[in-house]
């Protein structure tokens, strides 16, 4: 272990040039706080951010997701609402808003309110674990990537209430399949996650991205995890109910599975938790396997080779710029291969999903695991001793 | 008083209130399905206790095993329990109320006196709370934890092959004739390998 744990949030180094936090508390205090009520006015501050950045990042997703899926069907998509149409998510989501919100008359009023709460608030107290850069993050969790696999294991539970409170049957089958399938993409998620977890020495999301740097693109884990990767991004697809894998909303056999009964802002809430989601895991991704804020070139050798210290302040925003472009970039990458694989890929039956869940991914993620293991002992260089 | 001391106090009383009117919502509502999804809320409030007491690791574990999986398969198997039975009325049904109330709180009784006599031995409030909680719990199921870390895996292999046996009917010796009707899935019997029909159990109770 070279690194103890920091509790630095969302501020530089002690001893370099910019320090968000102390600059804001100090600025507080001069205008006559007290120390502990400027803290206190501080903290919600980049919670807010981190609110206001993963809805912000929803609506570029719907934006990207009917721009490239018109496209991949040669329309032209969205083109009124804004240039090139990108106030159309925003169009979306008032109208969701102003729509009536009904509760069915047999349906159980309580768990169908509870459901699409239950389903969206641990997708957004997941995004505290994403690293935007070295000292860019909400805070630097200890259990960090295991708190992920634990949150997302809360949704199937909202899930199964809103099918069970629906008092219908497609979306009690939706339901059950929505549990059916997030139980079982979670084990192949949770040994490929420990693959990486093993080489970094580490839970901790910044730690993970640090044992990845100083080589650049050959740094990243993508490289040293090549099966890891693959079952990671399929289960990751397969959590967040992505197409090949959307069984518990599929329109043919199932209506809208769970959300059937829902309108207006409880369906939105679904929505927003769905692309919620698609960008978390593709922040994770980009996390995990390739770099999360590194660039491709790295950055810290660069500013050597020029000769300029690692605590300039104006290298340290232009650094920060370039970590928090390169996660975005990463992450809507992935957010585009996902749209493409949507229409390409056709849907899988449910017997063949759990079939590749326990027959197929379970197998190989475990064999992936013991192999780094070893590679781990062997090599102990290139895999994190 | 400071503001991270208050957090805590508050946090705590949040987490205790939930938890208990969670835990009596379970035993006490006639809605099975109320009472499933109540133990889930249980098991969160547990899970915010240990993030309160530094066990951070403990709390993920405790969402992810207990809330993510044995929850879910709970409300799994009351869902797919679809058979819909109405409860006579059992006559003189405040005997067995009150002797379960007398049980219970005898119980509370017993547990309660017992956290109160017990010297327990509060570690010094200047030990240092540990910074890396995976590490220490990984050295003492290592070490002094071994026995009970290898039996409690011994007992999830135990369960998993008695799952598999349970899921692969053909191994079942076959019980013709035997019709149970509640509690079991109104579905087609199934061929098994020798061509009979292989028995009625559900795989997941």
């Amino acid at each position: 272990m070279y690194r103890i744990a920091s509790y630095l949030h969302l501020s530089a180094n002690m001893n370099s040039g910019i320090d968000l936090q102390g600059t804001f508390i100090e600025s507080l205090k001069d205008l006559g706080l007290s120390p502990g009520l400027a803290k206190l006015v501080w903290m919600p501050l980049p919670m807010l951010l981190m609110l206001i950045g993963a809805t912000v990042g929803v609506l570029v997703a719907v934006w990207l997701e009917r721009k490239i899926s018109a496209a991949a069907q040669q329309r032209i998509g969205p083109e009124y609402a804004g240039p090139l149409g990108v106030l159309q998510p925003v169009v979306d989501g008032i109208k969701l808003v102003f729509k009536e919100d009904i509760i069915p008359a047999k349906s159980d009023a309580w768990l169908f309110t509870l459901g699409p709460v239950l389903v969206v608030i641990p997708v957004f107290l997941s995004y505290l674990i994403v690293p935007f850069g070295q000292h860019l993050a909400i805070t630097d969790v200890n259990v960090g990537i295991f708190l992920w696999i634990a949150l997302s294991s809360i949704a199937p539970i909202g899930l199964l209430m809103s099918g069970y409170a629906s008092n219908n049957k497609y979306s009690l089958l939706g339901g059950l399949r929505a549990a059916a399938q997030s139980i079982s993409y979670e084990i192949p998620l949770a040994l490929a996650v420990l693959a990486i977890v093993m080489m970094s020495n580490s839970l901790s999301t910044i730690d993970i991205v640090e044992q990845q740097s100083g080589y650049g693109i050959l740094g990243w884990n993508i490289w040293r995890q090549p099966v890891g990767f693959v079952i990671f991004w399929i289960a990751a697809l397969a959590e967040c109910e992505r197409l090949p894998f959307d069984l518990p909303e599929a329109e043919e056999e199932l209506v809208a599975g769970y959300q059937t009964e829902y309108a207006g802002m409880k369906f939105a809430l679904f929505y927003l938790g769905s692309y919620v989601n698609l960008i978390l895991s593709a922040l994770v991704f980009s996390v995990l396997y390739l770099g999360g804020w590194e660039s491709p070139i790295p950055m810290d050798r660069l500013a050597g080779w020029i000769g300029v210290s690692e605590n300039t302040p104006w290298l340290q925003v232009i650094t920060a710029t370039i970590g928090i472009t390169m996660t975005l970039f990463k992450a809507y990458f992935l957010v585009f291969t996902a749209i493409l694989l949507r229409w390409t890929v056709p849907r899988v039956r449910i017997d063949q999903l759990l079939n590749l869940g326990w027959k197929f991914l379970l197998p190989v993620s475990l064999v992936n695991l013991l192999l780094t293991a070893a590679l781990k002992l062997t090599f102990p260089i290139a895999f994190g001793g | 008083m400071n503001i991270a001391e208050g957090v805590q106090i508050v946090s705590f009383g949040i987490l205790g209130t939930t938890m208990l009117a969670a835990a009596l919502g379970v035993v006490l509502l006639s809605n099975i399905v109320y009472s499933a999804f109540l133990l889930g809320g249980v098991f969160v409030s547990m899970a915010g206790i240990y993030l309160l007491l530094n066990a951070d690791f403990v709390a993920a574990a405790q969402i992810l095993i207990y809330v993510g999986a044995i929850n879910v398969l709970i409300l799994f198997a009351i869902m797919l329990v679809n058979k819909q039975e109405d409860f006579s009325a059992v006559p003189k049904r405040w005997i067995r109320n009150g002797a379960t109330a007398i049980v219970c709180f005898g119980l509370f009784a017993l547990l309660g006196t017992m956290v109160l006599i017990t010297p327990w031995s509060i570690a010094p409030a200047t030990a240092v709370a540990v910074q890396d909680t995976v590490v220490e719990i990984g050295k003492h199921f290592f070490s002094d934890y071994l026995l009970p870390f290898e039996l409690a895996s011994v007992l999830l292999l135990m369960a998993m092959v008695g799952a598999i046996i349970l899921a692969r009917r053909d191994f079942i010796p076959e019980q013709l004739g035997v019709q149970q009707t509640a509690l079991t899935l109104p579905e087609q019997p199934r061929e098994s390998s020798a061509g009979s029909i292989a028995s009625d159990e559900m795989p997941s109770s």
